[in-house]
């Protein structure tokens, strides 16, 4: 074994005691895995001769559930003991492919090779459990971690096993256990990580202390396409504590004994900075751009006449809806620690992409691949910001720089100011309805800088822009979806739900808007359209059903509904909501989801009460407006979530289904705003059309048309 | 560097830093307590909360030197084995999700227990109106903190 993973052992070693189920947060095994391991048919599990179960997770946990519902997976085939089942964070290793966590696919990717990975481990302990007893494999059977023959005899656990199961080929297509048959999936079963997380011995990435490790921040230009352009290293190496100052790509660190020193040594730097190309843009002139009457627009689906269809119709109805850059501003921000030497390089990182990171660094310092190494701690909150690369390639700059391990730790305004940001977005929509209020033609028209091209050297396949508008579910004889994705000169990223974020809302209170010029129930108007959508249909009704739709409300209150698919799941929700003194109130929120086949329902659950709170944040109140090139705001005091008085009481229904799994991290995010605005046009009158919504300006009783 | 004695988790601490130093940055750099978490440096979040003789403060706005002579209690002091009500009521009620902030949200709830047994909605707004969750755990918060005061209640009667 290497040096580096020695280190890594000893100063990593987190388990939790004894033979319960539990975490084993990451570091702690070799690199190659598991050739000391006594069984290891796979780089998924491993089990020893106490009958002690390994499972790696190649997902990144950032509250989500992964290192519960990963080895849930492995466990259900495998028939182990669940209390015998540890979890640990796999480090980057060719074996696992491309590790990532994003777009709400990891149990979607998992479902089936993890429960390969345990039936295929099961068979073979089973037969090495009926060679030993000389007896056909079927006449045995699995059950909590022991093979035991049928109709009650002779039983042996899966470590008196395994010495002989190793010896055994590794079955290529094993039989799987059926849903009836499912001990495990489909059962809230608590999270590994809980008690971790309750105790504050749970290790995220600004957790991680290194021997010898030094702590850095980096003075980085705020616009994009900026540089530093001066800076006063010796005012900076006079803080005590201030070690070094050196220079990286993305600007000047400061390398320190302790984060206090590194944050005093910057602000000595007194840094200037060149803002380059971009630090006269502001956010009049990004609206100007997204507006660009002579934009060139491209279609993306087009089905029927779309001219023609609204030709006919006896209503047309045109709205413009709009929507600001948004910040992650996931709870920890952006750390990365990295120790670059002889043998090569070695980062500790809470990231969503440890593989692209490694790539990435083994880039920008020149070496192999193979000689680059990413361990993934806890990540507090992901939404997506943390699949970028750019704080770990920055991170081993800095380490390589400073000659000494190094953390490299982001302040909040840091965090905020160099986010890459939900886009903004111009969403211009066109329809036309029958006498009857049958909807004819529907255009949605998206206008937003695209996150791929930015990313991407080539990006491919349809443009990422009309993310969720292109599924329009809404049946209508000719449907037009196009887009126009100018580059601008702000970060942008990808952020929980993506372009489903502002294309949801946008065609959800539009179609609020067209129901009330047919004349009809927002509910009853969608639910005839839905007759091509049997999933959303039955998750709309069910929502409208457990909401009391229709029913009384509270004086001044309101309700909206809105449904949207996306990421391989289907959600409706509906919110009661109330608007005093120009603050929209929201009351309650009932939601109704189909994701398929399950593994944790709790997880589900608790993701959506999560999925609205991030919501309506951004309904309410988020925004990042562009002065000078670079972000307005800078901290919570100028950027706030949503907090704790303001969470309404929420309602999670499922639809039970044999459909495969569903994504669940990002589908419960797109419903939320347009539920809550369509219910503060039900309350009020007033269409909010440009987000966040702030204060709402009610007209008084008798001026309202 | 001039050295504080300082007493967290009952035990005297020796910190050599700046006297101006954040209470957050000596905990977690200096004294290895790393269960106190850096959110914002400006007392919006709640992310660094400790309790200061059993009040709870923001620790990235406290100095070392205004922290002498006080009882200082992190997350890891506690208890022992993660036992106290309020983390029994924590792992009951699955309330992290990521769990970064909860070491702070955890002892908001001890301080407001300590004070108010009983605690109403509306109290319990008003003690976590600080704090955030971008997970959006707060329904879950509240149904432990009720959790964690019956629990109390029950545990304190004889």
């Amino acid at each position: 074994m290497s040096a580096l993973v020695k280190v890594s052992r000893r100063e990593f070693l987190l388990l939790s005691g004894g033979a319960t189920a539990g975490l084993v947060l990451g570091f702690h095994l070799p690199a190659r895995g598991d050739e000391r391991a006594p069984f290891a048919p796979n780089a998924w599990l491993a089990i020893d001769e106490g009958g002690a179960v390994t499972v790696w997770v190649i997902r990144s946990e950032m509250g989500q559930g992964v290192l519960t519902s990963m080895p849930m997976l492995v466990a259900e085939q495998l028939d182990a003991d669940w209390h015998s089942v540890k979890v640990a964070q796999a480090v980057t290793d060719p074996k696992y492919g491309r590790m990532s966590t994003g777009g709400s696919q990891s149990v979607r990717r998992s479902w089936e090779p993890l429960q390969r990975a345990g039936a295929a481990a099961r068979e073979m302990l089973v037969a090495a459990a009926a060679k030993r007893w000389e007896v056909d494999p079927k006449a045995c059977l699995a059950r909590e971690g022991a093979v035991m023959e049928r109709g009650g005899g002779r039983s042996l656990p899966y470590g008196k096993l395994v010495a002989d199961a190793a010896k055994l080929p590794v079955p290529e297509s094993p039989a799987l256990k059926g849903p009836g048959e499912f001990a495990l999936l489909g059962r809230p079963i608590p999270r590994l990580d809980t008690a971790e997380k309750v105790t504050g011995r749970a290790i995220f990435g600004t957790d991680v202390r290194l021997p010898g490790m030094l702590f850095a921040t980096v003075a980085r230009c705020p616009v994009r396409g900026g540089k530093v352009k001066t800076y006063q290293a010796a005012a900076a190496l006079k803080v005590r504590g201030v070690r070094k100052v050196v220079e990286v790509p993305t600007g000047v660190a400061v390398v320190a004994d302790s984060s206090w020193a590194a944050l005093r040594g910057r602000e000595a730097l007194r840094a200037t900075f060149d803002p380059g190309p971009n630090g006269k843009l502001d956010s009049v002139e990004v609206s100007a751009r997204l507006a660009d009457p002579a934009a060139k627009l491209t279609a993306v689906r087009s089905e029927g006449d779309f001219e023609a269809a609204l030709a006919r119709s006896k209503t047309r109805h045109e709205a413009v809806y709009q929507f600001p850059y948004l910040a992650h501003v996931t709870m920890e921000p952006m750390n990365c620690t990295a120790r670059v030497d002889g043998a090569g390089a070695e980062l500790w990182s809470p990231s969503q992409s440890p593989t692209w990171a490694q790539g990435e660094v083994a880039k920008a310092l020149g070496l192999p691949e193979d000689r680059v190494r990413v361990h993934t701690t806890l990540l507090g909150c992901g939404f997506g910001r943390r699949a970028m690369p750019d704080v770990p390639v920055e991170a081993a700059h800095v380490a390589r720089a400073a000659g000494a391990p190094v953390q490299v730790l982001w302040t909040r305004e840091d965090d905020i100011v160099h986010d890459y940001y939900r886009p903004a977005s111009r969403n211009v929509l066109s329809a036309g309805l029958d006498a009857s209020g049958k909807l004819l033609a529907f255009r949605h028209t998206v206008r937003a800088p695209s996150v791929a091209a930015q990313v991407f050297e080539k990006p491919e396949g349809r443009p990422d822009v009309v993310g969720g508008a292109f599924d329009l579910p809404y049946r209508a004889e000719a449907v037009l979806v196009d887009c126009y994705a100018p580059a601008i000169g702000v970060t942008v990223g990808w952020w929980r739900s993506v372009y489903a974020s502002q294309n949801a809302c946008a065609q959800e209170c539009f179609v609020d808007e067209l129901a009330a010029k047919a004349g009809q129930d927002p509910f009853a108007f969608r639910r005839a359209l839905l007759e091509g959508a049997p999933r959303l249909k039955e998750v709309l009704e069910l929502a409208a059903a457990k909401s009391g739709w229709g029913g009384p409300l509270p004086p001044g209150r309101g309700r909206g509904i809105a449904c949207f698919p996306s990421f391989g799941s289907f959600v409706a929700e509906v919110a009661e909501v109330s608007v005093v003194d120009s603050a929209i109130r929201v009351h309650r929120v009932v939601s109704a989801i189909d994701c398929g086949r399950i593994v944790n329902p709790d997880t589900i659950e608790a993701q959506i009460e999560g999925a609205i709170a991030f919501g309506l944040g951004a309904a309410l109140r988020e925004a990042i407006t562009i002065r000078n090139g670079s972000a307005v705001q800078t901290n919570f005091d100028d950027y706030e979530p949503l907090r704790f008085p303001e969470m309404p009481a929420v309602e999670v229904h499922r639809v039970t289904s044999a459909e495969a799994p569903g994504g669940i991290g990002e589908p419960g995010v797109p419903p939320v705003a347009p539920a809550v605005l369509n219910a503060v046009a039900a309350a009020t009158g007033v269409r909010v059309r440009t987000l966040p919504a702030g204060a709402v300006k009610v007209p008084a009783a008798g001026q309202r048309s | 560097m001039p050295a504080f004695a300082l007493e967290v988790n009952g035990v005297k601490r020796i910190a050599e830093v700046d006297e101006d130093t954040p209470l957050l940055w000596v905990l977690r750099d200096a004294l290895g307590l790393t269960g106190t978490k850096y959110g914002c440096g400006v007392g919006q979040c709640g992310a660094c909360t400790v309790l200061l003789d059993g009040s709870p403060v923001r620790s990235c706005r406290l100095t070392t030197r205004d922290a002498v002579g006080h009882r200082v209690l992190t997350i890891e002091g506690l208890s022992p084995d993660g036992g106290h009500p309020v983390q029994r009521a924590w792992v009951a009620g699955e309330v992290p999700q990521c769990g970064y902030c909860q070491s702070g949200q955890i002892l908001s709830a001890v301080a407001l227990l300590a004070k108010n047994p009983r605690p109403t909605d509306a109290q319990i707004d008003d003690a976590f109106l600080g704090l955030l969750c971008r997970c959006g755990t707060y329904n879950r918060i509240r149904a432990a903190v009720h959790r964690a005061a019956e629990e109390m209640r029950k545990e304190a009667r004889p």
